[in-house]
């Protein structure tokens, strides 16, 4: 070791408090770099694999009926190199212990022949499948199974087709189709109250009167294949079956979410890691500029010893790269140990056979180029100052530090502060790039914790309007095919209900131009009051009584505005097309529909008003009741309660927003204190012997501790508010992302969330400043006396 | 001694200090006695190492001895906690440092404020700044200053609170003769006209002449104590 490295860690050790605030900020940047790419990886993987050795489909349709025979027709279709039919039912269950019906997507299986080379195969976790003749035996998914303790050998009731079975349960498995397991209505999983299953085809398609037909198909494309193309010569192969369009895995809920999740991660992992190694270069820099200073003598006196300016230049650099380098080895550490957790959490709720964490050396290495550049960058301009130091010029001591009058000088504002609130303002005045960066720096930080606590809010606003103005319901029930009117009535006498409000909704494709969209068309009666049509600021918005109420969402993809026509397509029923205008937008945060007039939509389909479903509103201390009668009701397909859903969510919330907040203010906390600690220990090294006068001449620790807090006081004070629109700024950006199809995120931060980054920013700040503040009692007051600047 | 000054502002009874250095003892002062009378201006004189500053810095309540008693009117300084030598310090003790010690972010007048603001009976700053000769330099900064008018912005700071003592440390030392001659006028100034109690310490020699009481120390301890019977005036001085 040279005796010029055996000085760098002599440097790195006396400096170690500023080192380890600078090298833990990186860590931090590089933790969360780590994090989210690995994350990232690792569910990309899974997916990849999950999807190839599964034979996950690539194109979805479902239609009224079909005989077999037009699989074959399917399998022809250029493009197409699998085809699966099947059939598939949504029906109601009494599962043992849940005091709610349930809802489940009831699946056929291939024969057991062709299981392996089917598409979509099931990954078996334990049990067997169905055996051959059997007509009550069901494969469960695992996810419902768990929610619901039930094992191999659980009985489950079921309607089948208006009659009442016993399903057993033989086995437990996964589908590539339900890696992220949602009911069609619903965004977040409920796996107690939504489930699948799969049984024999022969015991399924009796049951439903199939044999010999499917209602449901899923393809896999040749490599090569257009999926339009193919998804148009599908369509029109199985209009004349009542076909409802095919759909791409884009459109496939599981996968969509699984695409949406990880466009997500994507995002975070760009803007956290750059915001902190922004920062940490900057300490790099302020740290370095502090050390040179310092060292001015030293450098003179090894250049005048012969050493080159690449050698000094080196030397510097090496101490930069040192720092970063600790930061990179404690952040690529923490970010295998916190993505591995995140893995462990997506578990939850993203159900692969395998999800294993895996931190590939190409993450690392990219780390690591990141941190150099961070390193780098931060010493720059440092390292130029001690290179172009001429020795002369630097062997003599650094000039005294100017002051000039400023413009709060001019202005005459300083004349009303104190002495030592003007010595702060004028040293922040004197350094105003370096205060700019340490007050964005902070400001960074604050905005990491309120971004953190975005989903909350976020969340929370979307729950509010979702459930308080727009589905005011207590009880959804779907039938499982149209009912005349006459249904309301059997419903309304079902115990402990209080009002039914009937609707119809149709399976539909809009067409505006050369665009077009599917989407339900959702006819409801003017003079309901459960389920409301909302605009922008939650206001009601009455059905009209012609044309069409589309959501916001809906009307930008068909991009049509107000007093537009669209043609609109039933796809299920008589497929009539009617053309219908455009009449208002409506802002309900979750899904996206068009809204018509029951009466004016039984018009222009020339039908008497038949209905699909009816949203309720239930006596509470009857709903065990009223759920016992549902479970036995033939004509129902799905039962959503809204109480029960509520509290899936927030359960939801709780587990994985509480920990990004805890995450995000932990990375907070880091940034605030780093930059503080630095920024503190920088001005007591330069302002040392001004303090220690101060001391000398009578000035109590407290009032000495006030001058040299004061400066990062003021810039935190700044930072906070700075912060705060900063961190909403970012939000502002991120609510497109969340601008989906199935629900869309408001862009709402609470007061609560501001006065908690507030909160957590001063205290972070206040501990960094306390631990520096400790060095005032250790200020050599007799040095001082004799000393020179 | 002179009987003019009949009151005993401070008096140090067998005082030592002992440092311990690297793994030896050292003894910067050996049993010192010593009474300074309000209105007098002392000079401590002696080579480098002879404990002249470490003498100031205990006096000064910026240090504590080994052995012995220190005392300031009917405060017992050597025993005193650091809460009670900062308000010693604060209220009773004006420094006048070698390297003038002013804060750079402040202009002369608010170096002078920046102390009267925390005293209890200060002296108006323009006022102070006007008898060191720097009226016309109110708001400049030190950056702004000479040497000379730096220090004798460090005496006005010293001198604002009305100080019973006013302790300084080679207030010439890094000073050229004129501007040097120029401080020591002031430093007289303010003994005389304000009565304050001036302990200067220097090693050089001309300057114990402007005495009322000339303190020679060698090697931690008084070798002499010299009485001047008239003090030449800081201009009649010369080096």
């Amino acid at each position: 070791m040279s005796r010029l490295h055996r000085a760098l860690l002599r440097d790195l050790w006396h400096l170690r408090g500023q080192v380890i605030a600078t090298a833990l900020v990186v860590g931090v940047g590089i933790a969360a770099f780590v994090t989210m790419v690995s994350t990232y990886q690792s569910l990309a993987r899974a997916r990849v694999e999950y999807y190839s050795a599964y034979r996950f489909a690539d194109v979805f349709a479902s239609l009224k009926r079909a005989p077999d025979s037009v699989a074959a027709a399917l399998r022809l279709i250029p493009g197409v190199a699998a085809v699966e039919t099947r059939v598939a039912e949504d029906i109601i269950l009494s599962v043992p212990g849940l005091a709610e019906p349930a809802t489940a997507r009831l699946i056929s299986l291939p024969g057991a022949e062709r299981r392996g080379q089917s598409l979509n195969v099931l990954h078996l976790t334990s049990g067997r499948y169905p055996s051959p003749r059997s007509d009550d035996e069901v494969v469960a998914s695992e996810t419902f199974a768990a929610a619901n303790s039930l094992a191999l050998g659980s009985r489950i009731g079921a309607i089948l087709n208006g009659r009442w079975k016993i399903l057993r349960v033989v086995g437990l498995a996964l589908s590539p189709e339900y890696v992220y397991e949602v009911s069609p209505a619903m965004v977040i999983p409920d796996n107690k109250r939504f489930g699948v299953l799969w049984m024999n085809a022969e015991g399924l398609a009796t049951a439903f009167n199939m044999k010999g037909a499917f209602n449901d198909v899923t393809l896999s494309l040749a490599r090569g294949a257009s999926l339009s193309d193919v998804t148009a010569s599908i369509d029109r192969l199985l209009a004349p079956y009542g076909g409802f369009r095919a759909y791409g895995r884009a459109d496939q809920p599981s996968d969509r979410f699984l695409t949406d999740e990880l466009g997500e991660i994507e995002v975070n992992a760009t803007y956290i890691p750059a915001i902190f190694l922004a920062v940490a270069a900057f300490l790099v820099y302020t740290l370095l500029a502090r050390l040179i200073t310092i060292q001015r003598s030293q450098i003179a006196l090894l250049k005048s010893f012969g050493y080159s300016d690449v050698r000094i230049g080196m030397h510097y650099l090496e101490f930069a790269l040192l720092i970063v380098g600790l930061g990179l080895i404690a952040g690529a550490g923490l970010g295998g140990y916190l993505g591995a957790g995140l893995i462990g959490v997506y578990q939850s709720y993203f159900h692969f056979p395998v999800l294993q964490y895996r931190l590939s050396a190409s993450i690392l290495l990219l780390a690591a180029a990141i941190a150099l550049t961070a390193a780098v960058g931060g010493s720059l301009t440092a390292v130029a100052r001690a290179v172009r130091l001429a020795p002369a010029e630097a062997m003599r001591p650094q000039p005294p530090r100017s002051f000039q009058s400023g413009a709060l000088d001019r202005l005459g504002l300083m004349r009303r502060l104190d002495t030592v609130t003007r010595a702060i303002l004028r040293n922040l005045a004197r350094r105003p790039w370096r205060a700019a960066l340490s007050a964005i720096a902070i400001a960074a930080a604050v905005a990491t914790v309120v971004v953190g606590r975005f989903m909350f809010d976020a969340v929370n606003a979307l729950l509010a309007v979702h459930f308080d103005a727009a589905q005011r319901e207590d009880v959804t029930v779907t039938f499982n095919e149209t009912r005349s009117h006459s249904a309301v009535t059997s419903l309304r006498e079902l115990p402990g209900v209080l009002r039914v409000e009937p609707f119809r909704a149709i399976p539909a494709l809009i067409r505006a131009g050369h665009r077009e969209k599917r989407a339900s068309i959702l006819a409801l009666s003017p003079t309901g009051t459960l389920r409301q049509l909302i605009d922008a600021r939650r206001e009601r918005i009455e059905v009209p009584p012609k044309g069409l109420v589309l959501t916001r969402k809906l009307a930008r993809i068909l991009a049509v505005r107000e007093g537009d026509h669209v043609l609109v397509e039933q796809l299920d029923g008589r497929r009539r097309q009617f053309v219908a205008s455009v009449s208002r937008l409506s802002d309900e945060p979750v899904g996206m529909s068009g809204y018509i007039d029951a009466d004016a939509l039984a018009a222009l389909l020339g039908e008497d008003a038949p209905i699909s479903g009816a949203v309720l509103q239930v006596d509470k201390s009857r709903e065990p009741a009223l759920y016992a009668s549902l479970k036995r009701t033939p004509a129902v397909a799905s039962v959503s309660i809204r109480a029960a859903t509520l509290q899936t969510i927030r359960e939801m919330m709780n587990r994985s927003f509480i920990l990004m907040t805890i995450v995000m203010t932990s990375f907070g906390i880091v940034l605030v204190a780093g930059v503080v600690y630095n920024s503190v220990r920088i001005s007591l090294s330069e302002r040392g012997n001004e303090l220690a006068s101060l001391r000398v001449l009578g000035f109590t620790r407290v009032e000495v501790g006030q001058l040299l807090l004061g400066e990062q006081t003021v810039l935190t004070i700044i930072a906070i508010p700075a912060g705060c629109a900063l961190g909403a700024l970012i939000c502002r950006l991120l609510v497109p992302s969340f601008d989906r199809e199935v629900f869309r995120l408001p862009f709402v931060l609470t007061r609560a969330t501001f006065g908690f980054a507030s909160i957590v920013t001063l205290g972070s700040a206040a501990l960094a400043a306390c631990l520096v503040a400790g060095r005032i009692a250790r200020l050599d007051l007799i040095a001082v006396l004799k000393a020179r600047e | 001694m002179s009987t003019s000054f009949a009151e005993p502002v401070m008096r140090v009874r067998g005082v030592s200090k002992t440092y311990r250095l690297g793994e030896v003892d050292v003894h910067a002062l050996r049993g010192i006695d010593l009474e300074l009378q309000a209105g007098e201006l002392v000079v401590i004189l002696g080579a480098s190492g002879s404990g002249k500053s470490t003498l100031l810095n205990i006096l000064g309540g910026l240090d504590t001895p080994t052995h012995g008693e220190v005392r300031y009117r009917d405060h017992l300084l050597s025993t005193a906690t650091d809460r009670e030598l900062t308000r010693y310090r604060r209220e009773h003790v004006g420094f006048v440092f070698q390297f003038f010690n002013l804060l750079p972010s402040l202009t002369a007048l608010e170096n002078v404020e920046l102390v009267t603001e925390i005293a209890v009976n200060a002296l108006a700053p323009r006022e102070v700044l006007g008898r060191v000769g720097l009226a016309d330099r109110l708001h400049h900064f030190p950056s702004q200053l000479s040497g000379g008018e730096q220090q004798r912005v460090a005496i006005a700071r010293a001198l604002a609170k009305r100080p019973d003592v006013l302790f300084c440390d080679e207030p010439t030392g890094s000073l050229d003769y004129p501007t040097g001659k120029r401080v020591l006028e002031v430093l007289e100034h303010a003994n005389r006209e304000l009565g304050t109690l001036v302990v200067l310490i220097t090693h050089n020699a001309a300057i114990a002449a402007m005495a009322n009481r000339v303190v020679r120390m060698s090697s931690g301890s008084i070798a002499e104590v010299h009485v001047n019977p008239t003090q030449a005036a800081a201009e009649a001085i010369s080096w």
